[in-house]
């Protein structure tokens, strides 16, 4: 299925408390060679027919406008796959 | 004096918000997210919950909703909007006020009675109220942890739209303390803390005179019935 995926994380600088939840679970296993996790969001955007250019800048939009939050989050990437 | 209330998928604290308008002497008006008619209300209180589920980012999907689309153009021509808690989210989604709010610091749900400090008593929803009062309100959240760039901080605190400030304890890892905002008119208020949950004796948050008795909450109410009047 075409689809669009809008990849979405945390800012840089901010805490993300579930990536640091988890990295604090991977310490505990033993697995201190992983210095930090940061948890984001995949998103994906289906179509029933081929993505078209428009499409990929309709989705660059929505991804900036809707699907994150500019104070604290930014859209990582914005991919096609048909 | 007709106060909104809105209900969308997933809010808790719209009946509480409504019974703290009859308290305070207001008659609530229930307001449905899929409705954009306001039916003549003189204030609107977006109330406190999960509005669908939390899904995508506290507010986000609220803040698209039909309803919404009406408050956000009346919340520019004057109207009073008080967000509490999810309505606070919903207004920062709105882009009503700036900034966002995230995970609290401590990583867990916070429920506690918070001591407060009212910063900013010009405006519809805290009039009522002396500057710098100090009040004590339920606050319960899991991402109340208030964010935003330097340059708008410095914009916030250079322009007084501080409307709330957590005091003595920050519950939730909010910059600057900070618990609660005003929009530059004053119409527009949100914060994360429930003053509809301290709006009766016998149910709000311990007092110095008895168990439950504090009613600090009541305030907020009675500032927008206030304006509303002389308005």
């Amino acid at each position: 299925m075409p689809k669009i995926i809008v990849e979405v994380m945390p800012k840089a600088d901010l805490l993300d408390p579930a990536g640091k939840a988890v990295n604090n679970a991977l310490h505990r296993n033993g697995h201190n060679e992983i210095s930090n996790v940061r948890i984001g969001k995949r998103i994906e955007l289906h179509f029933d027919r081929a993505v078209t250019d428009a499409d990929v800048a309709a989705a660059q939009k929505i991804g900036e406008e809707f699907l994150s939050n500019a104070v604290i989050e930014d859209v990582v990437s914005v991919t096609v796959e048909n | 004096m007709r106060i909104g209330v809105v209900t969308f998928p997933g809010t808790l604290d719209d009946r509480d918000a409504q019974r703290a308008v009859r308290i305070a002497g207001g008659e609530a008006v229930a307001l449905w997210h899929a409705d954009e008619n306001l039916h003549k209300v003189d204030a609107v209180v977006l109330p406190g919950g999960f509005s669908f589920g939390d899904y995508l980012r506290c507010g986000a999907i609220a803040a698209q909703a039909p309803v919404m689309e009406s408050i956000i153009k009346a919340a520019n021509g004057g109207l009073p909007v008080l967000g509490i808690c999810n309505g606070f989210q919903v207004l920062v989604e709105s882009h009503l006020l700036p900034g966002g709010l995230i995970r609290n610091d401590v990583q867990t749900f916070v429920c506690r009675d918070q001591k407060l400090v009212v910063e900013n008593v010009d405006t519809p929803w805290t009039n009522q109220f002396k500057l710098n009062q100090e009040i004590t309100i339920p606050l319960k959240n899991g991402e109340g942890g208030y964010i935003a760039d330097a340059e708008t901080l410095k914009r916030l605190e250079g322009e007084g739209l501080v409307a709330f400030r957590y005091k003595d304890f920050n519950p939730n890892g909010s910059l600057n303390d900070i618990a609660g905002l005003r929009n530059e008119r004053g119409n527009v208020v949100g914060l994360m803390p429930h003053p509809e949950h301290a709006v009766e004796a016998g149910f709000g948050p311990d007092a110095s005179v008895a168990m439950r008795s504090g009613v600090d909450g009541l305030g907020f109410f009675k500032s927008v019935l206030n304006s509303v009047v002389n308005a």
